[in-house]
């Protein structure tokens, strides 16, 4: 070699980079603790929110001495989870939509954790429709909890404003807009208003349409016809028209997705909103809401047929999760989703810990086991539950009389997306045709449908 | 005579390069010098481009074994009817930038080289944008947009007895919004090449021009734009393959809304791969991603073909 300099240099150069990429391999060394990774919050959320969400994590730390937990925030949203999923980033127990996770499983992407599920002591209890949504084929492969009902969330403070009596609540969609003209002649702000992107869009229009009775997908002789075009949805979009061209109470965004709707509410921007009767915990946590102000009710139904949109969450456990973690996931959703509802000691716990940080306690949920048993865990914290139970009594009294609908099979998110935009042209277009608009969500997701192989 | 035998008796000398030879020539030392370029460019540039191609024909949702698809994915591309308004969408986007977006760095450009005080304020001033990060410019002009009577622009329409716009909560009128902040965003680098090439342009052209009668126009026409010919061509293709590729704006601002009125080609990809959180179409998403790049590769081809005579001038 002319130069040794040269070749000093350029070997220092490489070895520079070798190393460089060599950098990131995983070290692990087993010490004989278990550490998982635990879904915490959604990112944004109050320090108070992570300060009960801690305590716990610590109480079950000192419960569970061979166990440690690694917190981690984390929010299901379809985009980030795709790419939490694709780049193997996903924590060791996380939670997805009741829409998502049997295609996940389907997909070999959640853990099966039947063994260690079955050691429950609740494990024969539950609501076998609830845990259909993460099993197959006798296999379990997550736990069901938080189920929620569609509902109208409204501000209460609002309604007074406007000289409307917050405890009685509309309670059929002509009484929904009357008093959101009303709302929005007298404040100048939206009386209504709905999600219209992010997938959510589509999400609402779907509960609207089952308040009216009909189906945006239906299941005959095992082939699955996508039917959005159904006397109900274009009712639902014609409604959400008349309230944007006709009587002009609906405000002037309409680009709003789950968080963006959920900070408009919060901002005194919109009276009334369809949302899932869960959605006090974000909205205390994210939004600076008042529960004092905060009104929740059964979402108007009409016609035949007509029912609740219900959905849920599933907690699910990584699938590249060994025994031993598998093992320690499952203590841990047991502890900290579920002990609540079937552990008095626990239940209290936790209420202590979340009244202290000043969150929520009493959000109207529906039952994972059965009524009697949600009844007798609400008993054990009746004297800490902060959530004025008048203002979610119009939720509470009504849900139980209604059917509840499960969300649509096949293709959820797409179907949602695309409905989405047709929520927005009804909004942005006078003119939009509602049909035309709605076939042709049909033949895109048909042919979704159409082209799985299951 | 001499030098054709000397030639003739080296020439073979020449060809006969041994890998002895080349080693003594410092070829080892010059590839050991290039393997550090070679292996980032390897991993992180073309390892991914060809992980795309073989994506584009197989449908994968990178977690279970990948199937082998053929051409199905570009199949559905073609057949997806929002491809098509998303093609519409970024030409649309593309040809407003190009009328409006293009000529307004130029002119402030020409201008702020005219001036003659404070010029570095200007500068400044101009290329500020640029240095606000993309994000944070974003979400300031969504909040600028607010549609209602209070928002920031209408409240400023009132002033002058403009009624309300519905700025980005409107079909006809989200692209141009998307348009106003795209180029508000991006003026400032532009102007800051364009100053430079400015000072580049000999004064005695303009002493000539004004000795001949020249007016201010006329110099701008026949002096400043022919001098700034090359970079104005290499800024519009620049400009244009910018713009096939917006993203941030519509994602950010519209989400590709309302109904689809600002979904881009770029977005269309993201959302192939990442709208169905299961992530099937991660197949689709790089069979559009590189119909896009061979179609800027054919037109920046094209371009600097047609240009060729144009730009040497």
């Amino acid at each position: 070699m002319k130069s040794p300099r040269k070749a000093v240099i350029a070997t220092v150069a490489i070895g520079a980079v070798l190393a460089a990429l060599t950098g990131c391999s995983p070290a692990a060394a087993p010490d004989g603790k278990i550490t998982i990774t635990v879904a915490s919050l959604i990112p944004g959320s109050s320090k108070d929110a992570f300060a009960a969400f801690y305590a716990r994590v610590q109480q079950f730390e000192k419960a569970h001495k061979n166990i440690t937990l690694k917190p981690v925030e984390y929010q299901w949203t379809g985009p980030t989870f795709a790419s939490q999923l694709a780049g193997g980033t996903l924590p060791d127990v996380f939670n997805v939509p009741f829409t998502d996770s049997q295609s996940l499983l389907q997909a070999g992407q959640l853990a099966d954790i039947t063994a260690d599920v079955k050691k429950l002591p609740y494990a024969s209890k539950f609501n076998q429709n609830l845990l259909q949504v993460a099993s197959k084929d006798g296999k379990i492969y997550g736990i069901p909890y938080g189920p929620y009902g569609y509902g109208i969330s409204y501000n209460r403070a609002l309604f007074t404003k406007a000289g409307l009596d917050p405890n009685k609540p509309p309670t059929t969609w002509d009484e929904v807009r009357a008093d959101a003209k009303i709302i929005s002649d007298k404040l100048h702000i939206a009386g209504f208003m709905q999600f219209t992107s992010g997938n959510t869009g589509g999400w609402a229009l779907t509960a609207e349409t089952y308040s009216r009775g009909g189906r945006m997908e239906t299941v005959s002789g095992g082939k699955t016809t996508v039917t959005t075009d159904n006397p109900q949805t274009i009712a639902s979009l014609q409604y959400l028209h008349d309230l944007r061209w006709v009587d002009n109470s609906v405000g002037s965004n309409f680009l709003l997705d789950w968080s963006g709707m959920n900070q408009y509410f919060g901002a005194g921007q919109t009276a009334m909103y369809p949302s899932g009767s869960d959605v006090l915990t974000s909205l205390v946590q994210q939004n600076n809401v008042d529960p004092k102000d905060y009104g929740l009710t059964v979402l108007p139904t009409e016609g035949a047929d007509s029912g609740i949109l219900a959905g849920g969450n599933v907690a699910t456990v990584n699938v590249k999760a060994s025994a031993e973690e598998k093992a320690a996931a499952v203590q841990w959703i047991d502890f900290y989703y579920m002990q609540k509802l079937t552990n008095q000691a626990q239940s209290v716990a936790d209420a202590k810990i979340l009244v202290g940080a000043k969150q929520p306690v009493g959000v109207p949920q529906l039952p994972i086991f059965d009524q009697k048993t949600l009844d007798t865990s609400l008993g054990w914290i009746d004297q800490y539950i902060n959530v004025p139970k008048a203002n979610v009594a119009p939720f509470q009294d009504g849900v139980f009389k209604l059917t509840i609908v499960p969300e649509p099979a096949r293709h959820t998110q797409e179907l949602y997306a695309a409905l989405d935009s047709v929520v927005q042209a009804v909004l942005t277009d006078k003119n939009a045709d509602i049909t035309a608009l709605l076939q042709g969500v049909n033949k895109k997701v048909q042919a979704l449908v159409d082209a799985d192989t299951y | 005579m001499s030098s054709t035998v000397s030639s003739a008796t080296r020439a073979p000398v020449r060809d006969r390069r041994t890998p002895l030879t080349w080693l003594k020539g410092g070829g080892l030392t010059n590839l050991l010098f290039m393997v550090p370029l070679l292996v980032i460019f390897g991993v992180f540039s073309w390892t991914p481009i060809v992980q795309a191609v073989v994506m584009s024909v197989q449908h994968t949702n990178l977690v279970t074994t990948p199937e082998f698809v053929g051409f199905a994915n570009f199949v559905h591309v073609f057949n997806d009817p929002t491809f098509y308004t998303a093609v519409q969408n970024t030409g649309y986007f593309a040809l407003l930038a190009l009328v409006f977006g293009f000529p307004a760095p130029l002119i402030a450009a020409v201008l702020m080289s005219e001036v003659r005080r404070a010029k570095g304020l200007f500068s400044a001033l101009a290329y500020l944008p640029v240095v606000v990060p993309p994000v944070v410019a974003v979400l300031l002009w969504k909040f600028f947009y607010d549609a209602s009577p209070h928002g920031v622009f209408n409240t400023i329409l009132s002033w002058v007895g403009i009624p309300p716009q519905p700025w980005i909560q409107s079909a006809t009128t989200a692209m141009p919004s998307l348009v106003l902040e795209a180029t508000w965003a991006a003026a400032g680098g532009t102007i800051i090449i364009y100053l430079a090439a400015l000072t580049s342009v000999a004064p005695e052209l303009y002493d000539a021009a004004e000795v001949d009668g020249a007016g201010i126009w006329r110099k701008i026409w026949h002096v400043t734009l022919p001098q700034l010919r090359p970079i104005l061509l290499v800024t519009l293709i620049l400009q244009i393959i910018g713009t096939s590729q917006v993203f941030l704006e519509p994602f950010l601002i519209t989400g590709g809304g309302p109904a689809n009125s600002t979904i881009t080609i770029l977005q269309l990809i993201y959302s192939y791969a990442f709208q169905n959180s299961l992530g099937g179409n991660y197949g689709e998403a790089t069979a559009l991603s590189l119909l896009l790049a061979a179609f800027l590769a054919v037109l920046s081809f094209v371009y600097f073909r047609a240009t060729k005579a144009w730009s040497d001038n």
